[in-house]
């Protein structure tokens, strides 16, 4: 754990309204590993991600990106450091093609050929569906869409919430491939997972919250281990929520 | 940016269809042809009302304000331009209308901005406050219209050679109305093509349906809704000034008056959407028409009866947006 952090909260607090949600979250992810984000509904994990992306704004701490404050900026500024975002609405355009989704991607040199198929080749169902609107998707399908929209483009890290849910088995595996690519291929990965299966495939280390704070952090491979610390942590263990 | 759905797309000649039984041919014709341009001018008033809704979420009732100054900027120009106008060649006329229009977008895309930057910034995400704001600019502009124009109406003579009226199977279409309805259908055609294939186009849509997830991918969406606060303006200072000549005279009251029907015209073809707002446009201009000459003293209510059809069928206008 001697590496420098690429992304680092230090007491980040946020408020929604007059409800103060996070109370002080301290996370470091290291370069090149998938941290998963774990936590009962409710613990704060979407709202630690979208602080991060900048669309809630911090109402004190500190988030760091590479050399970058993050809570100086907005949302844009965010992204364009190399930070793609798939929020757990998937953030599809219903009303445009799969093919303009992609292109929204994507920097303004537009569609790469062999970015492309490198999308295409993991998930070939898009490729029939190229020039249909993205409303027209399956939930599967829709996903697929949004995971292949934030590996147009190069990216430092990527920013993903609860991909799986509500998936069929055969879909997630098709998930867990492509994520399990994008962190082959160094991109650092920050994922809110209620899919314990995927979680312990993908993860290299993990950090627990409870009521807007961090109670643990890890690595996988530990908690997956570890029923009694899954059962005081998350309230089940691993092996009874796939 | 819609759905896709042809039944909308066939009221517009079910109407034509429909309006022929209850008149003679040459009178049908005749007022098709100027219910076809009215609707035209009134797509290029309503195209960045609608633009402006779509994306940022604004009700400007101030838009009409932009129509207005149009169409007296168009009114101070072709007053400065008589030989322009009263010249026999269509080539001469028609530099007359483009120096006439362009001022007039330039000058309220140039007021749009700056209206944008003071006012409507201010007033994002509140439609109470935006409604409150707009229609009291909208009242501010008609006054400045007085103090700089005067009280009195404006007159434009039509340009010489677009006067008069081509004549088929006994029906007359007035050839300025063919002029007016070629520049709607252009700016109709324009925009879907720079909304279907450009960058920001495809940007300006997507925005349409979820402004933050835009953001989220790097896009600066404040950044674009200047830019088409600004072009929305511009497009309204042309409509404006394409009026002006297509009716002959402007008053203060013009922009008041117009936003009325910009509204029904937005409101039926599903807020936000541009091809929506084309057949919105259509069908008011070949209402007022038709219902003006069938029954007169109905002329105020059709457009409403109209509006009112239309949401019963489709409750969320003719070609509503897709949000997500």
């Amino acid at each position: 754990m001697g590496e420098p952090a690429l992304l680092r909260l230090a007491g980040v607090h946020t408020h929604i309204g007059r409800y103060h949600i996070l109370h002080g979250v301290d996370l470091a992810l290291r370069e090149g590993r998938l941290m998963m984000l774990l936590g009962r509904n409710g613990a704060g994990k979407t709202t630690t991600l979208r602080t991060v992306m900048g669309l809630w704004r911090a109402s004190a701490g500190e988030i760091l990106f590479g050399g970058s404050v993050l809570t100086a900026l907005d949302p844009p500024a965010i992204a364009r450091l190399g930070i793609a975002y798939v929020p757990e609405t998937m953030g599809l355009f219903a009303g445009l093609s799969v093919r303009e989704n992609l292109l929204l991607g994507t920097g303004p040199g537009g569609l790469a050929a062999s970015r492309i198929e490198e999308v295409l080749t993991l998930f070939p169902v898009l490729r029939e569906k190229w020039e249909l609107p993205a409303g027209a998707l399956s939930g599967g399908q829709k996903q697929m869409l949004a995971i292949g929209r934030a590996m147009v483009e190069t990216r430092r890290m990527l920013v993903v919430d609860e991909p799986s849910k509500g998936l069929a088995p055969g879909v997630i595996d098709q998930l867990i491939a492509a994520l399990a690519r994008l962190k082959a291929a160094g991109t650092t990965i920050l994922l809110v997972e209620q899919n314990f299966a995927m979680a312990a495939a993908l993860g290299d280390d993990v950090a627990v919250m409870d009521d807007g704070r961090i109670v643990h952090v890890g690595t996988m491979a530990a908690l997956a281990a570890d029923t009694s610390l899954q059962v005081r942590l998350l309230g089940l263990h691993l092996g009874s929520h796939q | 940016m819609r759905t896709g759905d042809a039944a909308p797309i066939l009221a517009v000649p079910i109407l034509l269809l429909a309006a022929l039984p209850a008149m003679g041919f040459a009178d049908w014709l005749t007022l098709s042809a100027s219910g076809l341009a009215m609707g035209m001018l009134l797509f290029l008033m309503a195209s960045g009302l609608t633009l402006i809704f779509g994306l940022m979420d604004v009700l400007n009732f101030a838009h009409g304000a932009f129509v207005g100054f149009g169409a007296f900027i168009a009114a101070s120009v072709w007053a400065r331009l008589p030989a322009l106008v009263a010249a026999p060649g269509l080539a001469a006329n028609l530099l007359a209308l483009v120096a006439a229009g362009g001022a007039a977008a330039l000058v309220c895309g140039g007021l749009g901005l700056v209206f944008e930057r003071v006012v409507i910034r201010r007033v994002y995400g509140a439609h109470l406050r935006q409604i409150l704001i707009t229609v009291g600019a909208m009242i501010v502009a008609e006054q400045m219209s007085v103090v700089i124009w005067g009280p009195d109406a404006l007159t434009l003579a039509k340009p010489a050679s677009l006067a008069s009226s081509f004549i088929v199977a006994g029906g007359a279409v007035e050839k300025f109305r063919l002029v007016a309805a070629g520049l709607g259908l252009a700016a109709f055609l324009a925009l879907r093509l720079v909304l279907a294939r450009t960058r920001i186009g495809l940007v300006v849509r997507a925005g349409v349906e979820d402004r933050e997830m835009v953001e989220a991918l790097g896009y600066r969406v404040r950044r674009l809704f200047v830019f088409v606060f600004a072009v929305g303006t511009a497009l309204a200072g042309v409509g404006g000034a394409m009026w002006a000549v297509y009716a002959g005279t402007v008053t203060a009251a013009l922009g008041g008056e117009l936003t009325v029907l910009l509204f029904t015209v937005v409101v039926i073809g599903g807020l936000g959407s541009v091809s929506g707002s084309f057949l919105g446009a259509l069908l008011v201009g070949l209402i007022t028409n038709y219902v003006g000459f069938l029954a007169p003293k109905l002329a105020l209510l059709s457009n409403v009866a109209l509006m009112a059809a239309v949401l019963l069928w489709r409750p969320r206008g003719l070609l509503p947006l897709v949000r997500t």
